[in-house]
Order: C-alpha cells, then structure tokens, then sequence
C-alpha cells in the first residue's frame, strides 16, 4: 500500500449507510456476562480490527456476528445485530446462508481433509452457486488468484489442503471463505500462527481484499492492527472502551484504557 | 486525552523513555547555557566566554546525535504507540531544534568576536539587551513547557513569538538610524543586525519547542488560528 495520506482512509464512499451495526448487543454465556451494551458500526469496504486483552469479548463480538456463538451451549444474545438492514438475529434468518454471506476464517489454518480443490469447491457447491464443472473450476480459480495462492498450488490441485505450509493453508481457508462471495469476511487472528513473511503476505491480501469484501479482524497484533485496518475498536471487559479511525487510536487515544492497553503500560 | 502514564509492564522500555527524556533535558540545559554565556559574551564582549561557546557547541551536535540514536532505537525495537510515539517523536524534533539554537549560539560567539575590536558604543547595546533577555526567557520556557508536557504555558510561548519579532524589528530600525547617522557606525551595526537575526531564530525555535510541547501533550497540532484563540 502506498503512502498516500491524503486517500489511504478513503474506501467505501462518504456517508455509506454501515454494513454491519451493533447496537447495545450483551452476550452471556449461561450467567456470565460477556458483552456489554456493545454499539459499533462495520463500514464497508473497509477494514475494522477488533483489539483487546484476552477475554475482552472482542472474539465473543466477532462471533456473533454470524451467529457463530449459536453452537455454544447456553450463549443467548440480546440487543441487535444488522447486516445492512436485515437483522440477524430475526428468527426468519436462515443462519447457513447468513454465514454464506458473513464468512469467517479462523486463527488456525483448518483445511478439510480434502484436496486443494475441494478445500475450495465444497462452499459453492453446497450453498448451490455452483452447477457445473466448469461452474466450479471458474469458481474455485478465481478464490484462489484472489487469495494469492494461485501460482503456488495451480499444478497441485488435487493434493491434499493439509500438505501445504501454515501460511498456504490459511490463504487457503481464505479462498474458500471467499468462494461463496461473501459480502463480509470475519477473521480471528488470522496470522497468530504464521511467521512473519506469511503474515505479511496475509496482510498484503487483507489490503486487496477490502476493495470486494467487509472485513473485520480480531487481532492481538496491535502493529497488524495499525498496519490493515481503518478504523480500530478497543474492547476491555467485555465494553467497547474506545473506537475511532486507527490512526487516531495508534497517535492518540482517547481513553486512558486505551492509551494503557496499546503503549503496554499496567492499567 | 489520557494525562497522567502508568509504568510499562516493561521495564527496560520504561527505562529508554526516561533515558530519552533525561537526555532531552541535559541537551537543552546545555544550549541554554550556550545562548546566555553567548549573549553575555557579546554584550561584555568577552572573547574568552565567546571561545569557549564556540568550542562548547560540538559537545551540543554530539548530543543530538546521541537523541536521534536513541529514537531511532526505540522505534525500531519497541514500535512505540500512542503517547509513546509523541514522545519520541517529538525528542528527534526538539533534538533538531535545540542543535539549531547551539549553532546561533555559536554565531553569536564568532560575530563577537569579530567585532571586538571595532569599539562599540554602549548605547548600541541597549536593545540587543531586551532582545538576549526576551529569547533566553522564550527558549527556556518552551523547554520547560516540553519537560513538564504543559500545553497551556506552549500556547503562551508561542503567542509571544510576536513581541521578539516586534522587538527585531525595532532593533533593526535602531541600528538602521546608526547607520544613517554616521556612516562609520555601519560596520559594527550591521555585525549587530546579524547577532539580532540569530537572536529572532532562537525565538523561533523556541516556538517550534512549544509546539512539539503542545503536540506531546494533546497529540493535537497547534495551529496558527488556535493561537489566536487561546487566551493571551
């Protein structure tokens, strides 16, 4: 990415009504409370990285918001969630095509033990976006230029997903969360895993990503943060303490907490 | 903005900061020392003080590049953030600016010594006197504002910015008048207005000084229209 200060913040076009918005969403997990009256809004386009202590809630927040804490016994959600102006949490949703639309990657590389191909193929296929073979090939091709892997495995295809490196696999996981044309991308420390050179290709891909997708990103990286995202949230205790254009939370924050949290003082 | 700082869970980070801002602190009182012995130096016309200003001033670039060592060290291995990343952003400036007023100490010291033996009369000196009085109060007290993080007395410094540029100015019509008077004043007036061009630089490093005060403190810029605002 260069250096151009002037439109380095300037993606989805000036007042864009906000792809995702939470408001006053609490999450408990059985008594525990989780989250707390948590109001923030996804631009689209964009990149929003989610930082925070652990047990935060940043990944409680993440999660649902494609309804992943359903599959967690005894989580109950109150408050709302839109993706644009559907809510999400209305029982009309249908939750296999929400998560279609709000794909998600997680922070260790979980290929299928599949092929590269199918790794990819399954998504589409399943959620019927896909027809035919050559449906398929077009599909699975262009999710695996787009998460730069392309060159890499193009002539291995139908090796398996898992004998790849960690940096592969997760632009693998990438390819195939991207292959049913989400509309946003959840990622939860997508690079805690890899070295630093996967890492920085992971980011490079992130800045492309963001001209198609909606991303958000929960990361304990706060130089990653700074490095991909535009606007930057800071959980602590299960609140939203402080949000704001990155750059101003990295140069200037707000909040006391923040300051503490990202300059690794003892709150 | 987040006023007071709680210690770094990381103790040898809390060190360099303190290092930095120690080594902040030394370097400006070595400067300040070099503008007041230097405008001693010239108002006594004192060439031995005017020597040692002049030798003094390689020990002031060596501390400046000791700063600048140190901040780039700092960014490169512990990426600083957020309050952090002001201060030692503002240290490379600072550094930059009091190496800046070392060296109009050090011309201040060479133009002493150049006009020592022309002789001059004391009535010149009156004005060059408010002038060394007013820059080394202004440089002091943006150096303070910085060590102390004190937006509020960096917005006073810089607003008085404007009474040594007036003061420049009138000197300079003083020295002007000289001149017109008796041509033979020319020489040494105009070693005069040099010292008192190196002296309104000063001022204005101060300013810069405050700025950066400003910006450490509030991580806002302090714009020409906020000074205007400010209370005088």
């Amino acid at each position: 990415m260069s250096l151009d200060i002037a439109s380095s913040q300037a993606s989805a076009p000036r007042n864009a009504p906000p792809k995702m918005t939470g408001d006053k969403v609490c999450v408990f997990y059985g008594a525990k409370q989780a989250l707390f009256d948590v109001d923030l809004k996804v631009e689209q386009y964009s990149v929003t990285s989610l930082i925070g202590p652990s047990g935060c809630g940043k990944s409680t927040f993440l999660r649902s918001l494609n309804r992943m804490n359903d599959t967690i016994d005894g989580c109950r959600v109150t408050g709302k969630i839109s993706l644009d102006t559907d809510d999400i949490y209305d029982p009309s949703i249908d939750v296999v095509e929400l998560r279609a639309r709000v794909g998600m990657v997680f922070q260790k590389p979980n290929p299928f033990p599949k092929s590269i191909y199918e790794n990819v193929a399954y998504g589409p296929r399943i959620h019927g976006l896909a027809r035919t073979k050559s449906d398929t090939d077009e599909i699975v091709h262009s999710s695996l230029r787009r998460a730069g892997l392309w060159n890499e495995v193009k002539d291995r295809l139908n090796e398996p997903g898992t004998g790849l490196s960690g940096g592969q696999q997760q632009r693998l996981c990438i390819a195939r969360a991207i292959a049913t044309r989400p509309e946003v991308l959840l990622m939860d420390e997508p690079c805690s895993a890899l070295d630093p050179i996967a890492t920085a290709v992971i980011e490079e891909l992130i800045d492309e990503l963001r001209e198609n997708f909606t991303i958000v990103i929960v990361t304990h990286s706060m130089q990653q943060a700074a490095r991909v995202s535009q606007k930057t949230a800071f959980f602590h205790l299960g609140k939203l303490i402080e949000e704001g254009k990155t750059e101003d939370i990295f140069t200037n924050p707000k909040n006391k907490q923040t300051q503490d949290y990202i300059t690794g003082r003892i709150g | 903005m987040p006023t007071s700082l709680n210690e770094h869970i990381v103790s040898s980070y809390e060190d360099e900061l303190t290092g930095l801002n120690k080594a902040i602190s030394e370097m400006a009182g070595m400067v300040e020392q070099a503008i007041t012995e230097s405008a001693n130096a010239l108002l006594k016309l004192d060439l031995t003080l005017a020597q040692t200003v002049r030798d003094y001033d390689k020990r002031i670039d060596d501390m400046q590049q000791r700063i600048n060592d140190a901040a780039v060290s700092i960014i490169a291995r512990r990426q600083p953030m957020a309050a952090d990343l002001r201060m030692v952003v503002t240290a490379i400036q600072v550094a930059n600016d009091l190496e800046r007023t070392g060296d109009m100490a050090k011309q201040l010291a060479k133009r002493t010594q150049q006009i020592e033996n022309l002789g001059l009369a004391p009535k010149f000196y009156t004005g060059m006197r408010h002038m060394t009085d007013l820059v080394a109060e202004q440089l002091k007290a943006g150096i303070d504002a910085y060590l102390a993080r004190d937006g509020k007395a960096a917005i006073a410094v810089c607003n008085r910015d404007n009474e040594v540029d007036a003061l420049h100015t009138s000197l300079f019509r003083e020295l002007l008048t000289y001149m017109m008077e008796d041509p033979r004043n020319i020489t040494q007036c105009t070693h005069l207005l040099f010292c008192a061009k190196s002296l309104e630089r000063v001022g204005d490093h101060a300013t810069n000084i405050a700025e950066a005060a400003y910006y450490l403190e509030t991580g806002l810029h302090l714009s020409a229209d906020a000074q205007q605002r400010a209370p005088r």
